[in-house]
C-alpha cells in the first residue's frame, strides 16, 4: 500500500497578527491559528491519491502543544494519525534544524513513497524546506506541482509544474518529497461523521527529542546557523498623497494630465 | 555545535553568483545578483565569481563578465543539459568545497530554489531565503540579509557569522539589473566534477516554454485587487491605451481571473514601472513591496481608510466601476491624441 506523510504546519491568521509599534515584534496573542493554507491543497493532493489508490497517509508537524486541536481538522478531512513533534528543544529552529527535524521524524515513522508539503508557509514563505527535506533524506524532489500521478508497478511518481513561459513534467522515483503549488485545487470540507473519532487522544502521537534520537547539536537554535542580527522599520519612499476630487469624468481629466506628463 | 564543511577560516575572499541559464541568455536576477554582488565586492576588495552548470553553456560565461563578474567557472557535463536539483546539486557542492567562497547567492527561480533548498543542507549551512535586500559589514565581511517580516512593516536582519558559504536567495526585480560592458574581462576557468555516484532519479518528461511574460519590464502597471471583482477586461483594455501590462494581487490569482504569472508582491513579481495604477487594492504589505520602486502611484480604491492612500502619489476614492471607464474615455478622446484638449 501507498504511504504517504504530509507536512502540515500551523500558522497565525495573517490578518490577525499585529506588529507592536513600541518594539516591532509580532503580536501574535490576538491571532487565531488555521492550518498553513498551502498545506490544505498537499491534503488534497494527498487524499486524492489515497482515493485512487488506497493508501496510509500521515501527518507530521513540528510545533508547540497548542498545533494539537488543530491538526485534527487533518484528521477529519481523511488523514489517518497525526504526529506532532514537540519539545522546547526544538524551539528557535531555522530552515536547517527545521528540515533536520522533521527528517527524523519522517525516519522514526518508517519513511513514505511520498512526502508532501505545501509550497511555503504563509508566515516565512521561504519554501526551502522540502528541497532541504529531500536532501536528509537523500530522495528526490518535485516542487510547486499541480497535481501528481503515481505509477505503483514502476515505483515513480510524476508532477506537473509551472515554469516562466509554460510548464514543465518531471518525474521521480520513489520514495520522493513533493511541494504542491499554493491555491492549485479546491481542498474538500472536513467530515463531520468521523469528528468524533479525529478528537479521539489517541489520533496524535506526540514525540519529543528523544523519541525520534535527534541530535542535539542539530536541532533548536544551536542547530541553525541563522540569527537574526536586527529589526528595522520597513521604510518606503515619500509619496505626494494627494486626493482628486470631483465626478468620474473630472477625475479622468486630471488622472490623463498626470499620466501623460509621468511617461 | 556541527560544523558547516569549511568556516571563516577557511573561505576566500570570494562571493559566488549562481548563474542560471534561460534559452541563450542568463536569467535576468542572476545578472540583477550581478549587480548587487560587484558593489559588494567592491566595498571589500573582494571578487566577484559566477558558476555556470550545463553543456556547451561556455558562451554564456561572457555575459556574466559583461556584467559585472571577474571570474567565471564553468561546469560543462552531460548530467546537467536538463536541470535537475540532484546532479545540480553535486556539481555546484564540489566547485564550492573546492574553492570555498564566502558567499552563494541563488535567484529566485523554480529550480533556483530547488538547488539553494538542497545544496544548503547538503553544505550544513544557512539559507536566508526571499531577501528583500543584501549588504556587506565592511569591517567583519559578514553578509547582513534584509528579510521581511511576516505582515511587513518590519524588516529583519539575518547574519550567519561561523558557517560557510553564506547562502541567499533573492527574487527577480529586488536589485537594479547592470549595464552591460561587452569589453569587460575576466577569466573563465572550466572545472571538472565527478557525477558518477549521483542518481538518475528525476528527468524531464515533457516541457513547453513559449514566450514568457515580464512584468518587470512594462512602463505602465495596472494592478487589479479583489475590489475590481474579477473584471479584468476593463483593466486589459486600459493597459492596452498605456502600453502597459496588467498585474494583480493574490486574491484574484488564487481565484482563477489571472495568470500566477501577474501576481505582483512578496511571492510574486517586483515591478519598478514609471507609472503603476492599483484599482481596488488595499495595500497589503505584502502587495506594497512589489511595486514601492514605481515612480509613479495612482491608487483608486472607495475606502477612503484603505491603507494604499499611504504609499500612492494621487489617490482616488471612489468605484473602479466608474473611474477606470471614465478614464478610458478620456484617453481614447481623439482631442488629447493632438495635445490641444
Ligand atoms: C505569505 C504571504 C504572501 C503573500 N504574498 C502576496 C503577494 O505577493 N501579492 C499580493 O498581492 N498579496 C500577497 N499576499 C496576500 C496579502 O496579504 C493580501 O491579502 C492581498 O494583497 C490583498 O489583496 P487585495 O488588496 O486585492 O484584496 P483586499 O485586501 O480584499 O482589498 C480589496 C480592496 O478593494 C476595495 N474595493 C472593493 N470594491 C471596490 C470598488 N468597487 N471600487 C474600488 N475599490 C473597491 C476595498 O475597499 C479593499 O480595500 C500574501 C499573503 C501571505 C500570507
Ligand atoms: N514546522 C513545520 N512542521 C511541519 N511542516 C512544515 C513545518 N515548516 C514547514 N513545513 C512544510 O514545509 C512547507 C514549506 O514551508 P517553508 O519552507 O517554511 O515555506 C510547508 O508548506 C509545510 O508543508
Amino acid at each position: 500500500m501507498l504511504r504517504i506523510i504530509v507536512c502540515v504546519k500551523i500558522v497565525p491568521k495573517p490578518e490577525e497578527v499585529s506588529v507592536d509599534p513600541e518594539t516591532w515584534r509580532l503580536d501574535r496573542s490576538h491571532a487565531r491559528s488555521e492550518i498553513n493554507p498551502p498545506d490544505m491543497n498537499a491534503m488534497e493532493i494527498a487524499l486524492r491519491l489515497k482515493d485512487r489508490h488506497g493508501a496510509r497517509l500521515d501527518i507530521l508537524s513540528m510545533g508547540p502543544p497548542f498545533f494539537d486541536p488543530i491538526l485534527r481538522v487533518a484528521l477529519a478531512m481523511g488523514a489517518d494519525h497525526v504526529t506532532l513533534l514537540s519539545d522546547r528543544a526544538f524551539g528557535g529552529a531555522d530552515t536547517l534544524a527545521t528540515t533536520y527535524t522533521l527528517a527524523k521524524g519522517i525516519e522514526k515513522l518508517g519513511g513514505a513513497d511520498l512526502i508532501i508539503c505545501g509550497e511555503e508557509s504563509s508566515d516565512g514563505a521561504t519554501g526551502q524546506v522540502p528541497a532541504g527535506l529531500a536532501e536528509w533524506l537523500d530522495i528526490g524532489q518535485i516542487t510547486m506541482v499541480h497535481d501528481a500521478q503515481v505509477d505503483l508497478e514502476r515505483r515513480v511518481v510524476r508532477g506537473r509544474r509551472e515554469i516562466k513561459g509554460g510548464h514543465e513534467i518531471l518525474e521521480t522515483t520513489l520514495p520522493a518529497v513533493l511541494s504542491v503549488a499554493t491555491a492549485c485545487n479546491e481542498p474538500r470540507f472536513m467530515d463531520y461523521r468521523i469528528k468524533e473519532w479525529a478528537f479521539d487522544p489517541e489520533q496524535v502521537t506526540v514525540w519529543g527529542r528523544n523519541d525520534i534520537d535527534a541530535d542535539p547539536d542539530l536541532i533548536g537554535a544551536p542547530g541553525s546557523p541563522t540569527i537574526v542580527s536586527g529589526l528595522e522599520e520597513a521604510t518606503s519612499r515619500e509619496r505626494k498623497r494627494r486626493f482628486l476630487q470631483g465626478s468620474p469624468e473630472d477625475i479622468a481629466r486630471q488622472l490623463s494630465a498626470v499620466i501623460r506628463q509621468a511617461i | 555545535m556541527v560544523q558547516s564543511l569549511y568556516g571563516v577560516a577557511e573561505e576566500t575572499k570570494t562571493i559566488w553568483v549562481y548563474l542560471e541559464r534561460d534559452g541563450d541568455t542568463l536569467e535576468g536576477v542572476c545578472l540583477e545578483l550581478l549587480a548587487r554582488g560587484r558593489e559588494m565586492a567592491d566595498t571589500l576588495g573582494w571578487s566577484l565569481e559566477g558558476l555556470l552548470l550545463g553543456q556547451n553553456i561556455s558562451s554564456l560565461a561572457h555575459a556574466a563578465l559583461a556584467c559585472g563578474a571577474d571570474r567565471v567557472y564553468v561546469v560543462d557535463h552531460p548530467r546537467l543539459a536538463d536541470f535537475t536539483s540532484e546532479a545540480a546539486t553535486e556539481a555546484a557542492f564540489q566547485a564550492i568545497t573546492g574553492r570555498r567562497p564566502s558567499m552563494f547567492l541563488v535567484g529566485v527561480t523554480p529550480n533556483g530554489r530547488d538547488l539553494a533548498g538542497r545544496l544548503a543542507v547538503r553544505l550544513r549551512t544557512g539559507l536566508n531565503a526571499d531577501c528583500t535586500d543584501l549588504r556587506v559589514n565592511p569591517e567583519t565581511g559578514v553578509l547582513v540579509s534584509e528579510v521581511s517580516g511576516f505582515g511587513g512593516g518590519i524588516l529583519a536582519l539575518i547574519e550567519m557569522p561561523q558557517r560557510r558559504p553564506q547562502m541567499a536567495t533573492v527574487r527577480p526585480g529586488v536589485f537594479v539589473p547592470p549595464e552591460p560592458d561587452p569589453e569587460r574581462t575576466g577569466e573563465i576557468i572550466f572545472l571538472d566534477v565527478d557525477l558518477k555516484t549521483t542518481p538518475f532519479r528525476t528527468h524531464v518528461v515533457e516541457r513547453s516554454v513559449g514566450e514568457a511574460l515580464d512584468l518587470t519590464q512594462a512602463p505602465v502597471l495596472i494592478a487589479g485587487g479583489r475590489g475590481v471583482d474579477g473584471d479584468f477586461d476593463t483593466l486589459r483594455e486600459l493597459a492596452g491605451l498605456l502600453d502597459g501590462e496588467v498585474g494583480a494581487t493574490r486574491p484574484p490569482v488564487d481565484d482563477g481571473y489571472v495568470e500566477r504569472a501577474r501576481q505582483i508582491g512578496q511571492t510574486g513579481v517586483v515591478c519598478r514601472p514609471k507609472i503603476a495604477i492599483t484599482c481596488g487594492v488595499s495595500g497589503a504589505f505584502h502587495f506594497v513591496v512589489g511595486i514601492q520602486d514605481a515612480e509613479t502611484i495612482i491608487a483608486i480604491n472607495n475606502d477612503p481608510e484603505a491603507p494604499i492612500f499611504d504609499y500612492a502619489d494621487y489617490c482616488i476614492v471612489g468605484d473602479v466601476r466608474e473611474i477606470v471607464p471614465a478614464l478610458i474615455r478620456e484617453l481614447q478622446d481623439p482631442r488629447l491624441a493632438t495635445g490641444n484638449p
